[in-house]
């Protein structure tokens, strides 16, 4: 279940190895998952492994491939542009023959317009970096520094800024000042209130809930019964 | 997740209870029961061990879209967060209708 996939080098060859967790019986029905970002990532993975279980239960093969730059990777994060994640994407879809897109939050973001399929609970790029900038400030204030937000973004945009322990890069975030998921054709937004309880990725500490996962996979295999 | 719709900036004291309690028990994984037992004087930063800088971060923004707020740097302070009194009197003076109306969501 758990695999490598490979970004390929311009001009042949490999650029780079990426971690993926996968369920793949050669099914008909394959859904590639672009997976929540940073901080919710890890609030999220549990969860959206148990997605992954309950759709191979119902024959829906999934995939869900790490980020360049994110987890085990050996690309730094602060390389990664959002034009960059963006391709990866397409190449995820392409190299898992992906029937379907599944994009969780901010990967709403980066989801191949080719794909038909589904944005969880989709987060805009200001959305992100105003709450990941947030708690920066709030975080210098208890040490008693001084920032504000207009401040580091000013200087993110010029030379990357590091929040809650992610570096990104200047191009990453002036890029996700004005990131806004739009819905390509054949794909359909699930909000939070579908999945009847509050979004786990708002929880301070990683949790998981059932219900959740059989909601969220519910809807999916359903639609691709 | 239960969203009170709020209509033209008015939403009655128990109503804006709710929200705000629901938010925390969202939040923290609280028991509703749990979080609607808060009162004023109820410990929040600094008393809740879960709710550190990343977590108050994530309340604030989360407040901004329930309550259709906008939550500056400036705004934030100890007072504001430490108890749940606090935050409610925060969340009670953002909006107040006799602030500059805000842009619909």
């Amino acid at each position: 279940m758990s695999f490598t996939w490979n970004i390929p080098a311009l001009g042949g060859g490999i650029a780079g190895e990426e971690l993926l967790v996968s369920f793949d019986r050669q099914r008909q029905s394959r859904l590639l998952i672009l997976p929540a970002w940073f901080d919710e990532a890890n609030k999220l993975r549990r969860f959206t492994v148990e997605v992954m279980r309950r759709l191979d239960s119902a024959g829906i093969d999934s995939f869900l491939p790490d980020l360049p730059g994110c987890n085990e990777s050996l690309t730094p994060l602060a390389d990664q542009t959002l034009e960059g994640w963006r391709k990866a994407a397409d190449i995820a879809a392409a190299s898992f023959a992906a029937t379907h897109v599944l994009a969780i939050r901010a990967s709403a973001l980066l989801a191949p317009a080719s794909l038909p399929g589904w944005h969880y609970a989709a987060q805009s790029g200001p959305k992100l970096l105003r709450g990941m900038v947030r708690a920066r400030t709030i975080a210098a204030r208890e040490a008693g520094i001084s920032e504000t937000s207009d401040e580091l973004l000013a200087i993110g945009r010029s030379e990357g800024l590091t929040l809650s322990g992610w570096h990104l890069g200047a191009a990453m975030i002036a890029a996700l000042e004005t990131a806004e998921p739009t819905l390509a054709p054949g794909r359909h937004g699930i909000a939070q209130s579908e999945l009847a309880g509050p979004g786990l990725w708002l929880r301070a500490e990683p949790a998981e809930d059932a219900a959740q996962a059989d909601a969220l996979g519910a809807i999916i295999i359903e639609a691709l019964a | 997740m239960s969203i009170t719709p709020i209509i033209d900036g008015q939403l009655d004291e128990a109503a804006l209870d709710q929200q705000l309690q629901t938010l925390i028990a969202d939040v923290l994984g609280l028991d509703p029961a749990q979080a609607a037992a808060f009162d004023a004087d109820s410990g929040l930063f600094g008393h809740l061990p879960e709710l550190d800088s990343m977590a108050v971060a994530g309340l604030l923004t989360e407040m901004e879209d329930r309550l259709g707020i906008v939550i500056e740097d400036d705004d934030v302070d100890g007072e504001m967060l430490e108890t749940y009194g606090g935050l409610r009197a925060f969340a009670r003076a953002k909006l107040d209708p006799l602030q500059p109306p805000l842009d619909p969501l």
